[in-house]
């Protein structure tokens, strides 16, 4: 499984793509994996305020839930319209057309690396 | 712990499957993705390994007699070749597993149990035919199970190399043959656990890997899918099948899920007899089927509201892969129990509209 290495993540299985004060989020291939064909996600909506760390949102598959965390503080710009009507892409596309949420960035939260990340799921 | 491990172990992991811990089992979860082996059981085929299911073998002159005392239905009169669903009954009259039952010949049974309840229903059946003149031969351990399910199941295996297919056209639904692949004995029942026709292959394990690659052969043609256990799960919850642990326990009685007609009582002597006998208390929980709202399912464990108080709890829930919209079974106070009746299902904090409604969910019959 590749990690794409242009990308931070969190312990959470986020991956994070920061832009100067934008962060754009989604989940990991791994996770992906881990939950299934995911049918349905909650995203937080354009305009809230999140705080790193805090739950914020779900991806539900056909056999379990997975809480989605804040990677990073900030208000969220933006949720991806086309994961809402088509769960999938984050099965499919998970570091594309698969991503969640944008936010604007005030302060970012406990972020690890393409290589970290690795280390934490072949543990 | 370690995991047991499938027959079919070294093909599972050729094929890339994602691994479950299923009752001490090393189970394949899904292959690729749980959805398309769902529809692909709903509109071609799939193949699953079921090798973790315990096979109790029951001969003898008495074999009948023994099974009549030891579960819930009457087995000793049911004809050569025909499988019949039933149960195992704790005294209580609580549910200890519940089996499909196959007849094999005149002195031989089958009983299909549970991977989870292997050895209660093993040492249950073998404590209850101690006194009646018969053998009592647990062979989980030997026999592997493949299933074909899905319309397009009869065709496969009538174009499955070294199979002997002969009368499987003509077999009708829960009735079996024994047959052969490539010289090995091998029983197959019209049975399943998906809502569609299918088949059940019942080899011994040595054999299990070449009958799995010549299903796959066949089956290339016919659009089968390799199918994990997450599909299995969406797929008899839909056709509004229980499962032990969820919708069956110790803790419930036949008449509680709706497995009354299951329990023969025109027998005189089975164990379980006098606990269903007993009935159940006025505030009884019943199962139901629930359908809600959204997309949002209820899962295991969540409650059932009516007005803001729990009436009930979730025992199976899914997004129903077929139908679109959440389904569930759930176990509520009897005065909810009725078909219409509007409840609703806590998602994690936030109350989703649900109305009981009949089982099964889905139905072949009803969808062609």
């Amino acid at each position: 499984m590749s990690i794409p290495t242009n990308l931070q993540y969190t312990s959470e299985h986020e991956w994070v793509r920061i832009d100067g004060d934008t962060a754009v989020v989604g989940i990991t291939q791994y996770a992906a994996d881990a939950l299934g064909d995911v049918v349905y996600v909650d995203l937080p909506k354009a305009g809230t305020t999140i705080a790193a760390g805090a739950i914020v949102g779900e991806a539900e598959s056909t056999k379990s839930v997975g809480e989605l965390f804040a990677p990073v503080s900030g208000e969220i710009l933006e949720a991806n319209q086309a994961v809402i009507d088509s769960p999938e892409l984050v099965n499919s596309d998970p570091y594309g057309a698969g991503w969640l949420f944008s936010v604007s960035v005030s302060s970012l939260g406990a972020l690890i690396s393409a290589d970290e990340y690795e280390d934490l799921i072949t543990e | 712990m370690t995991l047991k491990q499938s027959p079919l172990d070294a093909i599972h992991r050729e094929l890339g499957a994602s691994f479950t811990d299923f009752a001490g089992w090393d189970m394949p979860v899904r292959y690729t993705s749980d959805l398309a082996e769902h529809h692909a059981v709903r509109t071609s085929a799939g193949i699953f390994d079921l090798s973790h299911m315990a096979e109790i073998y029951v001969s003898g002159p008495e074999s009948g007699a023994a099974l009549d005392f030891a579960l819930a239905g009457t087995l000793s009169t049911i004809p050569l070749g025909r499988a019949k669903y039933s149960l195992i009954l704790s005294e209580q009259g609580t549910v200890v597993d519940d089996v499909v039952v196959y007849r094999l010949g005149d002195d031989e049974f089958l009983v299909v149990a549970n991977a989870g309840n292997r050895f209660p229903a093993a040492a249950a059946i073998r404590e209850r035919a101690a006194n009646f003149d018969c053998v009592v031969d647990d062979r989980s351990d030997d026999v592997a199970l493949i299933a074909v399910q899905g319309p397009n199941a009869l065709a496969i295996l009538e174009a499955t190399g070294g199979l002997d297919s002969d009368g499987l056209a003509e077999l009708g639904y829960y009735r079996c043959l024994p047959r052969s692949f490539d010289g090995t004995p091998v029983l197959i029942g019209r049975t399943g656990y998906t809502g569609e026709d299918g088949f059940e292959l019942y080899i011994e394990n040595a054999h299990a890997a070449e009958l799995w690659k010549a299903l796959s052969t066949a089956g290339a043609g016919h659009d089968l899918l390799a199918c994990g256990l997450a599909c299995r799960d969406t797929l008899r919850l839909e056709a509004g099948m229980p499962l032990y642990g969820h919708e069956l326990s110790l803790d419930l009685k036949p008449i509680q899920s709706g497995l009354e007609k299951v329990v023969d009582m025109s027998k005189d002597n089975f164990v379980g007899r006098e606990g269903v006998m007993a009935g159940v208390s006025a505030g009884a929980v019943r199962l139901v089927g629930i359908q809600s709202e959204g997309k949002r399912a209820g899962r295991a464990d969540y409650a059932i509201h009516s007005n803001g108080r729990t009436i009930g709890v979730i025992t199976s829930g899914a997004l129903s892969p077929t139908l679109g919209y959440p389904i569930a079974f759930a176990l509520v106070e009897p005065e909810f129990a009725e078909p219409g009746t509007t409840v609703d299902v806590d998602v994690r904090g936030t109350d989703i509209p649900a109305v009981v409604v009949p089982l099964p969910f889905y139905s072949r019959k009803a969808r062609s």
